[in-house]
């Protein structure tokens, strides 16, 4: 008996998904486990395994087009089965067939148009480039890979410029990961003339998420200036030690979570009738996965050392830039980070990511005249960090003492024995 | 500060160090009564006489072995060849003979003596004599070799190559005698072994020597015009080599085009080439192009013959490979 396919919800927050590739065609014998196809979700390209089996009779959602949670993507059933009463069906109920479909005529959903060409060829390109991952080798000039490990670019985000696509000095030079690489895309059609994006899944969940935090929590913001002398005096007599050095951002996580420790009131979430203070603390560290904010969580940060958080999140932010995280790797962080130091940016403030009732929002270190306890005037380097917290869980009071504690943790790092 | 062609610069060279110390003498084909071939040795034999300025038969292989010889024995000569292309015969003595002495005596004899002459094509002269045979006598340890190409760095480096113990080969191209340049007045020299930046610039850098310096020089200008800023180093020595100049220069541009108008295999250029990419190998955002004379013997025709040889386009072509602007 011919059954459907339907789309089915591969991460809690997906409500939609689109077809990056059939990994079986019409005709094709199918068992449970086997990977139907690839199917991008609001926030990662993955793999569809089936539950059902038999033969894949009729592919209904063509590779790149999309369908809500729930909607018919194939028919599956015994080999040489009659699908045309179980087609007309699917037709009537007014969801996409694949033959004389791709007019792109019947929308699957308002607001949720099928990719534009340019936009589906982009998929393919980066899902190209995710799977062929180890056996691709990646061209680039000697000074382009050493330019890229000095900056932490990985080589497969950058376009190459060079013949054959070689990535050369230029190429890492501009490369930036954030919006200036949006910029040239942006500005490509005629001045003047207006451009109707399409909004991806992982878009759409950006916007609903954040307007409700920022709508349903009450933000305020409290901000402070931090000497980071010895976290940089720290980093560089431990990176001397290190086969691998250890980035900047570990370094912060490592301090936050130690201050979350000594003020638990933080690290909690608004739940309606209640609080819940997190017995654990996994902090989110937002990060621009090039088509859009994605926040991969280092878990249980106050029982990890710099060393231990750093790989991990080297591990996660590569995932990030492949599109691979899983839903458990970025959902449910008790505390989120954002840092757009590396973008130059001096200070900011950021929306709460939920569950979570604050986030941090670090700014560039830069050399800034300092008055010491003596009143002499000193260059020092120096960070702004801002944290957003939702009143409805955390007061002025906590707030501050929060942040005083990591101003004087990060000043004076020997207080994290304390 | 005089204008002077290089021919005059090396004179100046010969007759200061002739003055200087009386073991200096120069010998070689037409070098006394003819005033030289290309008449670097003008006047000399008037001011210095036949016991100083000697004409030789037409027997290289012979008066070389003589010059290595009276080098051994103490005195300072200097010998002319005619061109390079005639001074295959007398490699044995250079290569067998001047070149270990000091090395097979245990460091009891030395040879100070230099071969000058130029070498490298010049114009409608065919296979035989249009040879750039720099690369046969880089090629040798124990022997020193310069390749000035403007009458300041070929008067100061004459003057070197005379005062050095060792034996020194000194490459000089026909077609260059008459270039000018300034020169200074007062006694100077320039040290055998060191480079000099001929152009400053930060986004390519030219390595070349003798002759080539002038196109290498051109193409910069014209490539300042498309908005690339070319230095131009010019090696000067090329054994001993300055590797340090060169380093410091592709450090900072990250590209190298060498220029070179001997044959591609084994050459100072293709050496030259090998040491960058060994040696910045991290700091190259491109290959390391070689531009050089084409691996066959000189045409006659003279559109082929300009053809095989490097020219201010095939470095523009190279330059705009390595800059990723083709």
């Amino acid at each position: 008996m011919a059954e459907r396919i339907l789309m089915t919800a591969l991460s809690p927050t997906m409500e939609e998904g689109s077809i990056v590739s059939w990994k079986k065609s019409e005709g094709d014998a199918v068992a449970s486990g086997d990977i139907l196809c690839e199917v991008e979700t609001d926030k990662a390209t993955m793999d569809y395994e089936s539950t059902q089996e038999g033969v894949l009779l009729r592919i209904v959602l063509p590779e790149g087009r999309s369908a809500t949670v729930g909607q018919t993507i194939g028919i599956i059933g015994d080999q040489g089965e009659d699908v045309n009463g179980l087609l007309a069906e699917v037709e009537a109920e007014g969801e996409r067939v694949a033959p004389g479909a791709d007019t792109g005529e019947t929308s699957v959903s308002a607001g949720h148009e099928a990719p534009t060409p340019a936009a589906r060829s982009a998929e393919a390109d980066s899902g190209g480039r995710a799977e062929s991952g180890a056996a691709h080798i990646i061209k680039a000039s000697p000074l382009a890979r050493k330019l890229a490990q000095q900056k932490n670019i990985d080589l497969a985000s950058i376009k190459g410029s060079g013949p054959d696509g070689r990535i050369v000095k230029r190429d890492v030079e501009q490369f930036s990961p954030g919006p200036a690489t949006a910029a040239p895309t942006a500005v490509a059609g005629p001045a003047g003339q207006d451009r109707t994006i399409a909004v991806s899944g992982r878009r759409a969940v950006i916007a609903r998420r954040l307007s409700q935090s920022k709508f349903e929590a009450p933000h305020y913001y409290v901000r402070d200036s931090v000497n980071v002398e010895a976290v940089i005096a720290a980093r560089s007599m431990l990176n001397k030690q290190l086969p691998q050095k250890v980035g900047f951002n570990a370094f912060i996580i490592k301090f936050v979570a130690e201050a979350l420790k000594r003020h638990p009131g933080i690290n909690a979430s608004w739940q309606e009738n209640t609080i819940v203070q997190f017995g654990r603390i996994d902090i989110g560290l937002a990060v621009d996965a090039g088509n859009g904010l994605i926040t991969p969580i280092v878990r249980n940060c106050g029982n990890r050392g710099v060393v231990d958080i750093d790989a991990e999140l080297k591990r996660l932010i590569d995932k990030a830039q492949l599109n691979a995280l899983t839903p458990e790797e970025y959902t449910g962080a008790t505390f989120t980070i954002s840092n757009l130091g590396s973008f130059g940016v001096e200070e900011f403030t950021a929306i709460i990511n939920p569950p979570g009732a604050a986030i941090l929002a670090v700014g560039e270190t830069r050399p800034t005249p300092v008055a010491d306890h003596n009143g002499e005037l000193a260059v020092r380097p120096v960070m702004k960090i801002t944290l957003s917290s939702d009143h409805r869980v955390i007061d002025g009071a906590a707030a501050a003492g929060f942040m005083h504690e990591l101003k004087l943790m990060m000043e004076n790092p020997a207080r994290v024995l304390y | 500060m005089a204008d002077i062609a290089i021919r005059d610069a090396l004179r100046q060279a010969l007759e200061e160090e002739m003055n200087r110390d009386e073991r200096v003498f120069i010998m070689g084909e037409e070098v006394g009564e003819y005033n030289g071939a290309y008449k670097v040795t003008r006047g000399l034999l008037d001011t210095f006489g036949p016991r100083r300025v000697l004409d030789t038969p037409i027997a290289e292989l012979g008066f070389t072995g003589l010059g290595v010889g009276a080098a051994i024995a103490g005195l300072r000569p200097v010998v002319e060849w005619m061109t390079f292309n005639f001074a295959l015969l007398a490699l044995d003595q250079v290569i067998n003979n001047a070149a270990k002495m000091r090395h097979m005596s245990g460091g009891q004899l030395s040879c100070p003596i230099v071969f000058r002459g130029p070498n490298g094509p010049a114009e409608f002269l065919s296979s035989q004599h249009s040879q750039a045979l720099q690369s046969l006598l880089v090629h040798v340890p124990g022997l020193k070799v310069v390749a000035p190409a403007t009458p300041y760095d070929a008067k100061g480096l004459l003057k070197s190559a005379i005062r050095d113990d060792n034996p020194v080969v000194m490459l000089e191209s026909e077609m260059a005698y008459a270039w000018t340049g300034d020169v200074p007045e007062g006694e100077y020299l320039v040290p055998i072994g060191k480079a000099d930046v001929k152009r400053e610039g930060k986004d390519v850098t030219l390595i070349v020597h003798s002759k080539p310096l002038r196109l290498a020089l051109e193409a910069a200008e014209q490539l300042a015009a498309m908005d690339i800023d070319a230095e131009v180093v010019d090696l000067r020595s090329l054994r001993p080599l300055d590797e340090e100049t060169i380093y410091r220069s592709v450090r900072k541009t990250n590209r190298a085009v060498v220029i070179d108008e001997a044959w591609p295999m084994a050459s100072v250029g293709s050496h030259v080439a090998w040491l960058i990419s060994h040696n910045c190998f991290d700091e190259l955002d491109a290959q390391v192009e070689l531009v050089c004379s084409e691996d066959v013997p000189m045409p006659y025709n003279h559109t082929l013959e300009l053809a095989v040889q490097p020219s201010v386009e095939k470095v523009i072509r190279a330059v705009r490979k390595v800059c990723y602007t083709e």
